[in-house]
């Protein structure tokens, strides 16, 4: 059985050589990560034109969690979204029987055989944008809040991939989700900015009905200096609660999955 | 190609037979669409998160200036926004990159060679697509209204406008999106221009904040652009106040961007399929 490691390794060259041909995508994928911002920062600074709080976050803040946002969709974009949209593909086609069929655990298989290398210029407007708002806050950045930082970074990857995974799981059910993209495009502007300026209602509905939302946030807090113990246990086990559910669904509809037929 | 140029659609010009294609093209993409019910509530819940995050967002803005932000207040906002949400199901047209793969596979060639103009069939196909979306967002739009009562200043009137004013909308940015996907008559990717649209639309069609507080020369702009007609307007003839001179002044602006963009599309036209040669197919 080769080491899960290895194939991830394997996929991610593959992945990366087959796109780094088309050198103009890059160009035309920073166009489009530059318009997702606009957007956001257009708000933003809308916004700060008429109040200078917006329930406690003030324009350096919100523009730091703004670059947050824009990572973590980065990520969701390059590694996340097509490797889903692979996924329900496959289901719907029959040829996920070509992945059942490979010494390799399909669930790893899944996540990593298709990215969009591109979209990680995402993360680096995003990691600009953090970098300028962060240079106007108050308090200082140190190795372990940057630690901390990139754990909840991660822990939002994890969340975001088990959340999309049950999502695409339901394709074992009802197997045709048309326009997937679409929802991809509209959970993420639900997360845009952190959950803890909204009422409490939305805030519960955006940590554990669509959990991208404390996932972004998080980070947000931690870049800002407003993270506190009671936010990191909640993500601890929204990641946690998230990871087993999508994992259980997983395996029910791989059981439930007849394949195409032959 | 002048094979294909002799092939090129000519319209029939017979009424009858374009209704008659109407209908059907409608029936089909309704009941098509409909089918997909779990994907139907799944994907308008999920939609309505972005008009929620500004609506919630602005309240609050609202509510720290002392109760209202250039003249709306939370309630005029939750009118704004729910009527954003019912503009922005409507107004679903597919987009440019649907022309672009159709030119570039060769299927144009197919399409050409039917009888009527394939515009008539995108806008009949969307027409039928929002109709059946927009009957899945009524009883959210209810629910919407009675969890954030909105303030609405409307008559009978202009619930008639109102209606009138979406399918415009729909058809203008069915054609706007039209125009730039049959660039690629002349590039292979329409990306950079789509992109490009794409930015401007979103800053000049009242899909971010209601154009009122965008700034001065935001608005001028957005009044010479078409794309204000094509989302903005008709929130703005639902959620009033508008006289009855606003509302004739904004459906002939309306109208006159339809006009104006459907014609510019035939010319555009015209000279794209004559320079049209397929790669394969």
């Amino acid at each position: 059985m080769p080491n899960g490691l290895t194939v991830a390794a394997v996929h991610l060259r593959v992945s990366a050589l087959n796109e780094f041909q088309y050198r103009s995508n890059f160009f035309l994928q920073v166009l489009q990560s530059l318009i997702q911002v606009v957007s956001g920062l257009v708000v933003v600074a809308l916004v700060y034109d008429k109040t200078s709080q917006l329930n406690g976050w003030d324009r350096s803040e919100l523009l730091a969690a703004v670059g947050v946002f824009t990572i973590v969709g980065g990520l969701v974009r390059a590694f996340i979204e097509p490797s889903i949209l692979q996924l329900m593909d496959d289901v719907q086609e029959g040829t996920f029987d070509f992945v059942l069929t490979r010494p390799v655990d399909p669930l790893l298989l899944v996540s990593v055989r298709r990215l969009n290398v591109w979209q990680l210029a995402d993360v680096v407007v995003g990691a600009i944008i953090v970098v300028v708002a962060a240079a106007d806050l108050p308090a200082s950045f140190g190795p372990a809040a940057a630690a901390v930082f990139v754990a909840l970074l991660g822990s939002a990857a994890l969340i975001a991939h088990s959340m999309w995974l049950a999502v695409a799981c339901c394709a074992f059910w009802v197997v045709r989700l048309p326009y997937m993209q679409n929802l991809f495009h509209y959970v993420g502007r639900s997360a845009q900015y952190p959950i803890s300026i909204y009422p409490a209602w939305l805030r519960i509905g955006l940590t554990v009905v669509v959990p991208l939302g404390i996932a972004v946030t998080a980070p947000s807090e931690a870049v800002t200096s407003r993270l506190d113990a009671t936010t990191v246990a909640v993500v601890a086990a929204v990641t946690i609660g998230t990871v087993v559910l999508s994992r259980a669904l997983w395996r029910r509809g791989l059981r439930r999955y007849s394949g195409a037929s032959s | 190609m002048a094979e294909a140029a002799s092939l090129v659609a000519r319209p029939v010009g017979n009424v009858r037979s374009l209704l008659a294609l109407y209908r059907a093209q409608m029936r089909i993409a309704i009941v098509g669409t409909l089918q997909y019910r779990v994907y139907n509530v799944v994907e308008l819940v999920l939609m309505l998160s972005e008009p929620l995050v500004y609506l919630m967002v602005w309240r609050i803005v609202a509510e720290e200036q002392g109760g209202e932000v250039d003249g709306f207040t939370p309630a005029r906002f939750a009118a704004y926004y729910i009527a954003w949400s019912m503009v922005r199901t409507f107004t679903q047209s597919g987009s440019p990159h649907n022309w672009e793969r159709q030119i570039r596979d060769g299927r144009m060639s197919a399409v050409l060679m039917r009888p009527m103009h394939p515009i008539h069939q995108d806008v009949a196909h969307w027409l039928g697509f929002v109709i059946a979306r927009v009957l899945t967002w009524l009883p959210a739009g209810a629910v919407l209204c009675l969890a954030f009562r909105p303030q609405l200043d409307t008559g009978p009137v202009q619930v008639v406008a109102f209606v009138w004013a979406m399918v415009g909308a729909l058809v203008l940015r069915t054609i706007i999106n039209d125009v730039v996907g049959i660039a690629a008559f002349w590039v292979t990717s329409i990306a950079a221009i789509g992109s490009l649209m794409q930015v401007v639309e979103l800053l000049t069609s009242g899909r971010l904040v209601p154009l009122d507080l965008m700034p001065g020369w935001v608005q001028s702009v957005s009044l010479v652009l078409p794309f204000r007609w094509a989302f903005y307007f008709p929130i703005e003839v639902l959620i009033g106040p508008m006289s009855g001179a606003e509302l004739a002044a904004g459906l002939a602006a309306q109208g006159g961007w339809v006009v104006a963009m459907a014609v510019f599309f035939r010319v555009v036209w015209r000279r794209g399929v004559r320079r049209y040669g397929a790669v394969g197919g």
